[in-house]
Parts: C-alpha cells; structure tokens; sequence
C-alpha cells in the first residue's frame, strides 16, 4: 500500500480539447478517487430566454455544444412547438431527421478519432478525421455551415434539400460507409487496441441503471433505451431497433458506437427514400401561452431532455437543458477507482463527455 | 511570407467555447488542411508552445487558468483569439457569467472572427501570429533563424 497522491487532470489536457477538472487521487499507479470540479465552461445562456425571444433563442440554444449542435437547435423547437401546439410539415420532419443523423455520423467518428489519440494512435485519428470532412462538407452544401448550421425554425426549418441532392447524398455516404468499414475493423479486431479497451471500466448492466447512464454508455451495458423509439420527428416511420452490447467495458462502448455509425446511415437512406415532397414550415402566430413542456431526444451522447415554460409573451419564462454528459459523469466516477493513470484518459473519453454542453 | 523560419508549436485552451470553435482547429491539424506539414504542432505543454490558441470566453473560474497557461509560456509569444466569443464574449455576451473576450485577461494579438471561426480562418490567423512572433524575436533582439 503506497502513499497517497494528488495529480491534478486537466483543465488543460492534451486529450480533451475541453477543460474537464478531475483530481486523481492515487496509491502508486492504481486510482483510489475521483474528484471532478466544474464550471469552467459555464456561461449562463439559460437565463438568455429573458433577454431574446423565442425565435432568436434557436441560435443561443444551437451554441450550447458545437458537436450536437443541430440536435440541441431541433430539441428546442420541438419543445416550444409542443408548447405551442403547432404541428410541423411532414418533409421538414424527414429534413430535421436526416439532419440529426449526419449529426450522430460526424460526432461518433469525431469520438473515434479521440479515443485513437486518447490511446497514441495518431494515424487512425487523422484518418477518422479525414472521413468525417466528407460529412462536413455535406452539411456545409446543405445548410452555409460547417459546425454551426443555424437551419432550424420554430415551425420547421429554414432550408430545403432538393430531391437530387438528397441522391448525391447518399452516394457520397456510401463512400463514408466503405471507409468507416475499414477503419472499424481497426477499432473492432486489432489486437493492440483491445488490449487497452477490453475488460477497462466495466460498467455492470445494475450500476448503469442505478447511476442513471445514457446513451452509448447505458447501452454498451446492455440496456436497450433509445429515445429516438419515442418516434419524435420522422423517426416513428423508420425501421430500426437500439443497439447493445453486453460487456459494460470500454469496447462494449466503442463497438455501440462503431455500430451506431452504420445504423444512422441506414437510417439517413430510410429517411431519403421515404421523404415526402411539400412545405418546409408552417407559420408560427402569436406567442407561447402560459404553461410548460417536456421533451426528450437521443443525441450522440444519450438522451437530452428539455424543459420549456411560457407566460404568453413573446419571452419565455424558463428555459432547461438537462444534457448526457452530465447524467454520465456519475458512471465515469464508478468506473474509475481501481483503474491505472495510464487508463483515466480513455475512461474520461469513453463516455463521449461534452463539458460544454453540461455546463452551458 | 515566403518561408517559415521555425516550426511554430501551439497550445490550445478552451475558455467557454461551445465547442464549435475546438474542433475547428483540431479539424486544422487534420489532413484536409493539415497545418503539421509546416510544422506546426499542437502541444499539451504549454512551456513548449509559441502560440497560445484560445476559444471562447472568459467567465470567473477560467480566469486564473488562462492566465496561469499564459504566464507559464516562454517569451516571445503570440495569443491568438479565435471566434467570436473569445474576441467580445459574441452571442454568450450579455450571459451574467461571461466577463467578455480573452483580452480582458491577457493581451491579445491577433482576432480571428467567426462563429463557429472556418478552418481557414484559423490557419490565416496562425499564420499573421508567426508575423507578430517573428517582430517579438527583433524586439528582444534575437533573429529568427
């Protein structure tokens, strides 16, 4: 048994491009705890709502996370419009679909990257990255940006993909699709990497419940919560069930990411052949009467849930992000005692954390 | 700028990003644009770096961090501002946490604009560093070789 020790990880750490604070306390090599300290991040943009109105506040709410950015944009108008009680077009549904699902695309190949450098693998990062500027350039063809589109409205979206471009899409994600293929098996069979995943922060199906896990990390433990199953948007029209792994380990939770690439591409070629032709949006009258509204959605780090409260005028009276990162710090502190420093970085990414969106 | 005279290395730290900008200058390093075929490197250590990128913001608790990163690099160096919020706080401006852009902290010498700032952006804004980096050198009277 050795004396105890301090290290101090982050804010400014070389595997994260963002300030998580952990305090490791060690015994020689081995963690005994974790203590994480936030607000570096935090801004306060929740209290925005009292400043802007509720058109404006799409574009405060986009900035939440510059990852799941169209996510958190489509959460907040699904919230107010619920609220509102309008309902949006049929095509503007399958637009914010396929939107949500590039997302989920570019933001696991962005993690697998990650987890690459998090491990020194510095090829398989470049190479992950190369992959994810194809759908980059996509969304930059599609809606002016690259990380930030600002294309959601309350009441639908503000652009349209016309009917060949939606075609040309998918050409082009079937070469993503090929060339995630070959970088995957890396991920999946390489004996040096399994070595570092394997068997590291094994999460049990009970403590991913009892801790209240979302997203990939609730589901490489084997329960199977999806919130895009709730059918939001056009997701009540396609087929598609959660992914799961049993294992509970670090490559359960690449391996539902891996898997997740290629089932929303499925569900992005589902949602072109199905796209209906019409209006884009619907006119938005009057103001968000007095009441309140929940709503739920899967983003590519697990569920996000929004909470919306109206006083009739045209500024709302609260406005809530209950983010993924933040539901999953609570298993990240299970994982780690008993782990070597070596694994902390990997374990710190293994849950996909978005520190940014946890402290808004 | 014809040439560059030294491999210029830089440590990057998000204040109060949200992100967008962060990964806009990872996507820098990456082979589309991949800035490392000059040399340029992206650094944890911060006494290894001439260039200190900030994104984002300033709030109360990163304060101190941003100005311990920047006292613990060595001299010369260049602060590069990148986005909107790290220029003037940008959309996050009037939130009661954000004090405002990176110079209310540490002296900035160049902005780059934009929300999310585009890679390209980015780089260009490098790039005009290394001219302030190479004018700092002349200043404490060494040249850049």
């Amino acid at each position: 048994m050795g004396e105890r020790t301090i290290i101090p990880f982050g804010p400014q750490h070389p595997v994260l491009p963002e300030p998580l604070h952990l305090d490791l306390i060690l015994e020689d090599e081995k963690v005994v705890g974790a203590v994480p300290s936030i607000g570096f991040v935090h801004r306060g943009l929740e209290k925005l709502v009292e400043k802007r109105d509720f058109h404006e506040m799409v574009y405060v709410i986009e900035r939440v996370c510059g990852i799941c950015s169209f996510i958190h944009g489509q959460g907040y108008c699904q919230t107010v419009e619920g609220l509102m009680g309008i309902e949006i077009p049929e095509r503007a549904k399958y637009l914010r679909t396929i939107w949500a699902e590039l997302s989920r695309v570019h933001s696991h190949i962005l993690w697998l990257g990650l987890m690459a450098d998090a491990y020194g693998f510095e090829s398989l990062f470049m190479h992950c990255w190369r992959v994810r500027e194809k759908v980059l350039d996509i969304f930059e063809e599609t809606t002016g940006g690259r990380v930030i589109f600002s294309v959601c409205r309350v009441g639908g979206v503000w652009k349209d993909i016309d009917n060949d471009t939606l075609k040309r899409i998918v050409t082009v994600l079937k070469d993503v699709e090929k060339e995630i293929k070959e970088l995957s098996d890396v991920f999946i069979k390489d004996y040096t990497v399994q070595k570092r995943t394997r068997g590291v922060g094994v999460l049990t199906y009970q403590e991913a419940i009892d801790l209240g896990a979302v997203g990939p990390t609730l589901r490489g433990s084997g329960v199977p919560m999806d919130m895009r199953k709730l059918g939001y948007a056009a997701y009540g029209e396609l087929d598609f069930e959660p992914i799961v792994e049993k294992d509970g380990d670090c490559y359960a939770r690449t391996l539902v990411r891996v898997r997740e690439v290629f089932q929303s591409l499925d569900l992005i070629y589902q949602a072109v052949n199905k796209i209906p032709d019409g209006e884009i949006a619907t006119k938005v009258r009057g103001n968000p009467p007095a009441g309140e509204f929940i709503s739920r959605l899967e983003q590519p780090r697990g569920q996000v849930i929004y909470y919306a409260k109206g006083n009739g005028t045209k500024y709302l009276d609260r406005f809530r992000v209950r983010t993924p990162t933040f539901a999953n710090i609570a298993p990240l502190l299970k994982m780690l005692p008993g782990s070597d420093l070596a694994d902390v970085p990997i374990l710190a990414l293994t849950i996909d954390p978005c520190i940014s969106c946890t402290e808004r | 700028m014809s040439y560059l005279p030294k491999s210029p290395w830089l440590v990057h730290y998000d204040a109060s990003s949200c992100n967008g900008c962060d990964i806009e200058v990872l996507a820098c390093l990456t082979p589309l644009y991949d800035v490392e075929r000059f040399g340029v490197l992206n650094i944890g250590n911060p006494k290894h770096a001439d260039i200190f990128v900030v994104t984002g913001s300033v709030n109360e608790q990163n304060k101190s961090v941003i100005k311990n990163i920047y006292d613990q690099m060595a001299d010369p160096k260049v602060v590069v501002a990148v986005g909107a919020c790290a220029t003037s706080g940008g959309v996050f401006r009037e939130c009661y946490n954000v004090q405002g852009g990176v110079d209310k902290v540490i002296p900035v010498d160049v902005y780059v604009p934009g929300c999310a700032a585009r890679p390209e952006a980015i780089i260009d804004g490098v790039v005009q560093a290394l001219g302030v980096l190479e004018e700092k050198y002349k200043n404490m009277g060494k040249v850049a070789k």
